[in-house]
């Protein structure tokens, strides 16, 4: 696995199900950040030459490697619109999302 | 040491493995790009020293953490000693092939954090240091560092009719670190993510303790559009106001040498903090940039 999956959070019931000290497990993810964007990144998978600009500069990381190119993780993207401003090609279009 | 030996790591062969996710950050922030492909970089078996700031602000909320590799906050002035702490007790408990890296911003590096950096480096700890240098305390609400650059506007150093932002120059974080004679200092820029890779491997690869100034902008400090993080750190060094230099067996080299530099003005007005400054100011800043140039133009080749 690449990337942490969200995992659900279980509310300590009993003393005994808390952390010992003051740590955690690592990669341990309880949310998304989906709520966080007013903007979706679309890539156009017939325009990106591929150059991977777009997966190195994300601050979060969520546009990853996939048999078509490149994919976004839209649990995690926070619409900032690094990629789209970087893209060398402009296959990214930032879309405003839209309320279901 | 000679680095043509070491395996260049570029996009297409970094690992695909993401070890700072899901964090809370800003859209659009600089630090984390920082943060995310230094780890890439150096791989899982890294152990990750934070002290307080907006990295360890964003990574550790309960019961959540973007970490994926082993992490721990630090006080705020300790970091390079808990880092020291780190590296030396996973050597007694007999670990091998694992790195030690501490994240700090610009005010716990230049500021809080100096002292016990400095007794690390006198060492010679295997430590990794990275410092995001996003020229203020941005955590706390924006407050003036000792990297934060002249003219400024700042909460600390708000710009009136007298005093336009702040009055005292940028740290030189890059030679005071040189001036211990490092094992391998260098500085880099978000806006140039493959040279900020490449030196992040080589301070992998490096015995003994490597500092890594690399600056990293903040759309909510600076008063940017989230989508220019990127484009911003990279006219920073394209306008000359910030440079890429490395410092190795004794001897400073100059990255990126340019033959005329972007406008800094342009630079500069693009920013809400730096909005307020006078034709004046930016002559400041300009000549400053220009003696400074002219320093390492004649003595880092």
């Amino acid at each position: 696995m690449n990337r942490p999956k969200v995992q659900k959070y279980v509310r300590p019931k009993h003393i005994d199900d808390y952390p010992v000290g003051p740590q955690f497990t690592a990669g341990h993810l309880s949310e998304t950040n989906a709520a966080w964007r007013t903007f979706r990144p679309i890539i156009d998978k017939d325009l990106c030459i591929n150059c991977l600009r777009c997966y190195i500069v994300c601050p979060d990381g969520v546009i990853f490697k996939s048999e078509n190119k490149v994919d976004v993780d839209y649990d995690y993207c926070k619409g900032c619109g690094v990629c789209a401003y970087e893209c060398p090609v402009d296959a990214i279009k930032m879309v405003k999302e839209e309320l279901l | 040491m000679n680095n043509t030996d070491i395996k260049r790591i570029t996009p297409k062969n970094i690992t695909d493995k993401e070890f700072f996710y899901g964090h809370k950050a800003c859209a659009g922030c600089g630090g984390s790009i920082a943060v995310r492909l230094a780890l890439k970089v150096l791989g899982e078996r890294t152990f990750a020293v934070l002290p307080a700031g907006c990295m360890s602000a964003v990574g550790f909320i309960f019961p959540q953490m973007a970490f994926v590799n082993n992490a721990i906050i630090s006080t705020f002035p300790g970091s390079a000693s808990m880092a020291s702490g780190v590296s030396v007790g996973a050597r007694a408990l007999g670990l091998k092939d694992y790195k030690t890296v501490v994240f700090a911003g610009d005010g716990g590096t230049a500021d809080i954090g100096l002292q016990a950096l400095s007794g690390a480096i006198d060492r010679n700890e295997d430590i990794i240091y990275v410092c995001y240098d996003n020229e203020a305390y941005m955590n706390t609400g924006i407050q003036k560092s000792g990297l934060t650059p002249f003219g400024t506007k700042t909460t600390t150093t708000p710009a009136g009719k007298n005093i336009h932002g702040a009055q005292s120059f940028k740290k030189n974080m890059f030679e005071i670190m040189a001036a211990h004679e490092i094992a391998y200092a260098a500085t880099a820029s978000i806006g140039y993510p493959q040279d900020y890779i490449d030196k992040i491997n080589r301070a992998k690869h490096t015995k003994g303790t490597s500092f890594i100034h690399v600056y990293a902008s903040c759309p909510t400090g600076w008063g940017i559009p989230t989508e220019t993080t990127v484009q911003i750190a990279k006219e920073a060094v394209d306008s000359g106001l910030f440079y890429l230099a490395e410092y190795q067996n004794r001897k400073f080299k100059l990255n990126k040498n340019p033959k005329s530099f972007f406008s800094a003005k342009d630079y500069l007005l693009k920013q809400a903090r730096f909005k307020h400054l006078t034709d004046d100011d930016i002559n400041i800043i300009e000549q400053q940039r220009d003696e400074k140039w002219e320093y390492m133009r004649e003595h880092w080749k």
